[in-house]
């Protein structure tokens, strides 16, 4: 199968290193024209993977942020109230009737896209990403299922607007709350993992070209080893990049240095405080230990 | 096109029937699977399968919906298309799955029902029997029976772990179950869902009238507030670990919620109810429960809460439910006094007590007659039904 290869090619030209199931999952979501709901905890990269998609077949992303007490209207579409009302009162001295009136009001000019509706109405297929659905509400998903399923969104007063191409669809879970089996069914599946120490290092170095490998396979270790410690909030990909840009950035090229240096930098990786204080001086060094 | 079998490929009937069967041994394994899922499935392939990493990954992708699915796939997936494991064996003939975790579950149960006496006289209804010799659609009515036996047991027979965590995440889904409630008044809201129209034509004056800026109203969100309270003394042993995961339950879920445990004495334990690792709360709360033992003050504990903490944690939309048998070691009219000084401030009082689901129990000791004018509901707390039938008690508030 060398679509999938191909696609984790280009991927990781787009600086996004990939393992062989997600590639085949893109593949499968693309040919299948099906959602695609990418699960994991937060920071291992399930947003980058729709940017990264969005650039490896040139289109645009279109991207909603989900949130507790998001609405159609702000997802969907609205009516531009304002815009309606002023031509109503511009029409007022023309002899038109209501009926024309009333046609023209509720016509396409008027209707304000949000990003669903955007998301279908593209002349190239867009990717649509829909990030972190778990935390909007249930009666979202609902809204969802018409439009994942059927690309098509139904205005009342406007009738059906079907897809002029249809959407790559991907959909973000941290799992703050069980998403319902209807959405859950309607998409391909893929549960991204923190990813393996040589993924990690590949990523540290396509992401930092100018980092030494040897620096790199130290610094995914020692978070590697950091990740199995009782943490509350468990550091991510994006965690360890930022670690080390700021270790490149105090001119530290080797973990076996200034442990005192490396141990205030820790606030890159640990973002509570119950972790920062868990985490001692004698902790690090025992990481540290079994990095080297 | 790729891997994809263009719609009008014919299908090879051997892979159809392979396909089938794989669908049918994860449906075994509790996945949810329609036919339009055999159908994709089948697209995927126009050539006859031969199990490979990539067939499985598209395979895993396809058909798995959720984080256990996804763990699962892969073992599920070399029993049928490499032959190993037991599972394969099982797909035809009438004997339970191996690693079907919830139908494994009543045979768990078993070793209670012969001795447990059986006091509400429910629980033999399990159906471990027709469980045996019916396999299709078996997966189904089992998660039914065995979830309408559990509810019915008496709390105190919890003791095996796994029961205890089933029986925990039940009580939690009552908690979440129960929170939200929403107010009968409109405020002004922005994404409200109908229009202000005093304020809209007040605001719109400037504009001629006209109502070009619309203010808009909503029902708000009105939280109950909750204090629990729970009895950890000695003669509610049996039952406090499990209430303890009720409270963090509750606690959790709520969001205005304070909870207290008390025996000689009361300490509050919201913060290290509301932990976020599950594990390390519940042992610092049974640490701290176990710290007590023996008897049970509960006027004086009352009396504590009503000097420290009421006027902090009680306004007019608070439920204060005490979970307690109601045997106390104190002077009776403590309680009553202290009680009636809780129900100035608290509009409601439910109290739960586990004895109540005995047979011939009476609330007669001198501390509950006492308490009982104060109590707006009184209920048994000794199933996991009991605990949900509390639920419209907190909808009338």
């Amino acid at each position: 199968m060398t679509l999938s290869k191909q696609i984790k090619e280009r991927l990781r030209v787009e600086g996004y290193i990939a393992d062989n199931t997600l590639a085949t999952a893109l593949q499968l979501a693309m040919d299948l024209k099906r959602p695609l709901l990418l699960e994991g905890e937060a920071g291992v990269g399930k947003t980058e993977v729709a940017k990264a998609l969005a650039q490896i077949v040139e289109t645009n992303l279109i991207r909603l942020q989900c949130y507790e007490g998001l609405d159609a209207s702000a997802a969907i579409y609205e009516w531009n109230y304002q815009r309606q009302l002023l031509s109503i009162k511009a029409s007022e001295r023309e002899k038109t009737s209501a009926k024309e009136i009333e046609d023209h009001i509720f016509s396409r000019d008027y209707l304000l896209e949000r990003p669903l509706l955007q998301a279908i109405s593209q002349d190239k297929s867009p990717v649509l990403l829909i990030d972190e659905i778990d935390r909007a509400d249930e009666e979202f998903e609902a809204y969802l299922l018409e439009i994942l399923s059927e690309y098509q969104i139904t205005v009342p007063e406007l009738g059906t607007i079907k897809a002029t191409s249809i959407p790559h669809v991907i959909l973000t879970s941290n799992g703050t709350r069980e998403l319902s089996d209807a959405l859950r069914r309607r998409c391909l599946y893929y549960y991204v993992e923190f990813p393996s120490q040589q993924r990690e290092v590949e990523i540290i170095l396509s992401r930092m070209p100018g980092i030494e490998a040897a620096f790199a396979e130290q610094i995914s270790h020692f978070v590697l080893n950091l990740r199995k410690e009782e943490l509350e909030k468990v550091p991510g990909v994006a965690e360890t990049l930022d670690w080390a840009a700021a270790l490149t950035g105090l001119k530290i090229s080797s973990l076996e240095g200034d442990l005192e240096t490396i141990q205030t930098t820790l606030i890159c990786l640990l973002k509570t405080e119950t972790d920062l204080k868990s985490i001692t001086p004698e902790v690090t060094s025992r990481l540290l230990g079994k990095a080297a | 096109m790729g891997i994809l079998a263009k719609n009008d490929t014919p299908i090879l009937p051997i892979l159809t029937s392979q396909m089938q069967g794989f669908i049918h041994h994860l449906r075994q394994n509790d996945f949810t699977l329609g036919p339009a899922d055999t159908e994709s499935a089948l697209r995927l392939f126009n050539h006859p399968l031969t199990p490979s990493d990539d067939a499985r990954a598209s395979l895993k992708i396809l058909l798995t919906g959720c984080l256990e699915e996804w763990r699962r796939f892969d073992d599920l997936f070399e029993a049928y298309w490499y032959h190993s494991g037991r599972e394969r064996a099982s797909f035809q003939t009438t004997k339970p799955v191996p690693n079907r975790s919830k139908s494994s579950l009543p045979n768990a149960w078993n070793s209670h029902f012969p001795d447990t006496g059986n006091s509400s006289g429910s629980t033999p209804q399990i159906e471990t029997e027709g469980e045996r010799h019916s396999d299709k659609g078996a997966s189904g009515r089992l998660i039914a029976t065995s979830k309408t036996s559990r509810t019915k047991i008496d709390l105190r027979q919890f003791v095996d772990a796994n029961e205890i965590k089933q029986a925990e995440q039940l009580a939690y889904r009552l908690a979440s179950a129960m929170r939200y409630r929403l107010s009968r008044r409109h405020r002004m809201s922005k994404t409200g869902t109908k229009l202000d129209l005093r304020r809209t034509i007040r605001g719109n004056l400037s504009h001629g009238g006209d109502p070009i800026s619309l203010i808009k109203k909503n029902r708000p969100d009105r939280p109950i507030r909750l204090v629990v309270f729970l009895d950890v003394s000695g003669s509610m042993k049996h039952y406090s670990r499990f209430f303890l995961q009720f409270v963090k339950g509750l606690v959790c879920q709520w969001m205005e919620a304070d909870a207290y445990l008390f025996h000689t004495k009361l300490i509050r334990v919201t913060d290290v109810v509301r932990d976020k690792n599950s594990t390390k709360a519940m042992t610092r709360l049974s640490l701290m429960a176990e710290g007590f033992g023996g008897g049970t003050k509960l006027g004086k504990s009352l009396a504590r809460f009503n000097k420290h903490y009421a006027k902090r944690h009680l306004n007019s939309r608070t439920i204060v439910m005490i979970l307690s048998d109601g045997y106390d070691t104190d002077n009776p009219d403590i309680l009553r006094d202290q009680l009636k000084l809780l129900k100035k401030r608290a509009p409601k009082l439910i109290w739960l007590n586990p004895l109540l689901g005995w047979k011939n129990y009476e609330p007669v000791t001198q501390a509950m007659t006492k308490a009982m004018p104060f109590i707006d509901y009184f209920a048994a707390a000794n199933t996991l039904e009991s605990l949900a039938a509390i639920e419209p008690e907190l909808a009338k508030l």
